[in-house]
């Protein structure tokens, strides 16, 4: 019986020139489910999935994917995983049809197993009437479908899903996401690495954060939004002229700093971090409770946990949007 | 957006008998598959090959036949051999060229992750081009024979002529696959292979006979591997082969192989 973690990472060091793109990373991602990567630009995602896929050796460190020693054994390691995404691209002078009847050869199908399956996968993938023409008369959002419908020709125990939705319009985002969850459904474990935070959010049930090739934080979407703050309050007031006056009724009421918005008529607080849940959702009612009292009238309120943006802000002192800085790592 | 959902309920995850293993001749003649498909999907890249060849034939046929070697018939026994050569020399950079395409865009890692036969990627490239070679020596020898060309080692000869090319051929490809490995761009290992095969095809017997160029180029022309293969093909053709003139062209081939075949994959295996 296999009972071994996905991946189990310890110690991994990549070095390139003088950069630790990978410096002592640790990792461990148990089976199902989808594990969400997350890290700006040049934080080490790809370094890290191509020792875990195979394709880079580390300098030092033990990585194993599905119980298999990925330096030891990578043979058994190919054969229970695909790659999507940068790492792995599609062929685009051949067809959709074709690229996927390659596929299915590669791994074993006869010819008319492997056609059937394509013909298939380019149904389900909603392909079908794309199936003759050369991919590179695609759209984005067509591509990343049948990268997708590549990788899981044989459905793989680990799918590397490399930003899965750069670039794509929200239609096809979120039929990406849907495939996604489908598969995991179907027994898949997903590594999914982004620099979205929301998509993590969506999709992810245990999320790593990574940085200067490290792991600097881990754990559910909602533990790490715990470990910055429990709630953030944004109220917006049907007359802006109240501003001033709400913002010191509210200061006054939770004790904490309350910001002027963009919005000349919205406020937000991050409410008392170390509080819990209810006691969050109290403190906040009891805010729009003295704001009426005192004759402010309120267009809308809401309570939220914070984003991960404000997550990775508190985590590394740097948004997600900014390229960690290359081999200054101490 | 409905429609996938529903097209994806109704799908089921593929089965696995066992887990899939690395099979040596299946997942090359895939590769080649591939390789055949690329080229029916961009068939510029043979035109372009054959173009240049069968422009020199009508073109130092016509104009320089009757002066180079009395007349064009004549002059057509000595030179079709020479752009037959010309021509597979000029395709056998298209493995090297499909490599580093792969490399560039993403396809090698996608294979070099898959459990598959390795040397498959590189293998059925160069089978492929087998195929790309015979289409192309039968569209100049076909237009040989249109010209009036009638080879005097009949078909047996011709047929052991574009063998011995096939063969050469496919050794060459090996100094191209180990280059695509190194070079940055496809744009690089197109312009190098211009600027080698260039000079090597004009500065040997294919065009004209080495005897009347000057002391110093004839010297280069007589070590020019090119002139070898020519001298061999023209005789094979023309029925008058000698053992040693082709055993040159297989020695040499040996040579190539023995040498760019390992260094290949050293490359390719070493990409990390």
């Amino acid at each position: 019986m296999v009972t071994a973690a996905a991946i189990e990472a310890s110690g991994l060091v990549k070095t390139y020139g003088t950069t630790r793109a990978v410096d002592g990373l640790e990792l461990t991602v148990p089976r199902g489910g989808v594990f969400g990567l997350l890290g700006p630009n040049g934080a080490g995602k790809t370094t890290t999935i191509r020792i875990l896929a195979t394709l880079t050796r580390p300098d030092a460190g033990q990585a194993s994917v599905l119980g298999h020693d990925v330096r030891a054994d990578p043979l058994a390691v190919r054969a229970r995983i695909s790659l999507t995404g940068q790492f792995a691209t599609l062929d685009a002078s051949l067809t959709g049809m074709e690229n996927l009847v390659l596929q299915a050869r590669l791994l074993g199908l006869s010819r008319r197993a492997a056609r059937q399956r394509a013909g298939e996968l380019l149904d389900a993938f909603g392909l079908a009437d794309a199936g003759r023409r050369a991919v590179k008369a695609y759209s984005g959002g067509m591509r990343r479908r049948l990268d997708v419908a590549v990788s899981i020709v044989l459905a793989p125990a680990l799918l590397f899903l490399d930003e899965p939705t750069t670039g794509l319009d929200p239609r096809s985002r979120s039929q990406v996401w849907e495939m996604v969850r489908w598969l995991v459904r179907e027994g898949t474990t997903v590594l999914l690495t982004t620099q979205y935070l929301d998509e993590a959010d969506q999709l992810a049930s245990q999320i790593a954060v990574i940085d200067h090739g490290t792991i600097i934080a881990s754990g559910t979407p909602g533990e790490l939004k715990a470990s910055v703050g429990s709630g953030v309050l944004r109220v917006r007031l049907a007359d802006p002229g109240d501003r001033e006056k709400a913002r010191r009724i509210l200061e006054r009421t939770f004790g904490v700093a309350v910001h002027p918005e963009p919005d000349p008529a919205a406020l937000t607080a991050r409410l008392n971090a170390d509080a819990g849940e209810g006691e969050v959702g109290d403190a906040a009612a009891l805010g729009m409770f003295e704001l009426s009292r005192e004759g402010i009238a309120i267009g809308t309120f809401a309570l939220g946990q914070p984003s991960l943006d404000e997550v990775f802000l508190a985590l590394t002192g740097h948004n997600t949007q900014e390229s960690a800085p290359k081999g200054t790592v101490a | 957006m409905t429609t996938t959902v529903t097209a994806l309920e109704t799908m089921t995850v593929a089965s696995q008998d066992g887990v899939p293993r690395p099979r040596v001749f299946r997942n090359s003649l895939t590769m080649a598959w591939r390789a055949l498909l690329k080229a029916r999907h961009e068939p510029e890249l043979v035109a372009d090959a054959i173009a240049i060849p069968v422009l020199f034939t009508l073109l130092f046929t016509y104009l320089f036949g009757g002066a180079l070697s009395g007349s064009t018939h004549q002059y057509l026994r000595f030179l079709l051999p020479g752009t037959l050569v010309m021509t597979i020399l000029l395709i056998t950079v298209s493995a090297g060229l499909s490599l580093n395409n792969d490399r560039n865009q993403g396809a090698l890692d996608r294979f070099r992750s898959m459990p598959v036969w390795q040397p498959a990627l590189i293998i059925g490239s160069l089978i492929g081009d087998l195929i790309r070679y015979l289409v192309a020596a039968a569209l100049v020898l076909g237009l040989g024979l249109v010209m009036g060309y009638r080879p005097a080692g009949g078909a047996g000869g011709v047929l052991l002529a574009v063998a011995l090319i096939l063969v050469f051929g496919f050794s060459v490809s090996w100094i191209w696959t180990s280059l695509g490995l190194v070079l940055r761009s496809a744009q690089a290992v197109s312009i190098l292979s211009f600027a080698v095969q260039v000079p090597l095809t004009f500065a040997s017997n294919v065009f004209v006979n080495p005897a009347t160029l000057p002391g110093w180029l004839h010297v280069f022309v007589n070590v020019n591997p090119v002139s070898h293969l020519v001298t061999a093909e023209r005789a094979l053709m023309n029925g008058t082969a000698a053992v040693g003139q082709v055993g040159w062209v297989l020695l040499a081939s040996a040579g190539l192989i023995a040498v760019f075949a390992p260094l290949t994959m050293l490359l390719y295996r070493g990409r990390q």
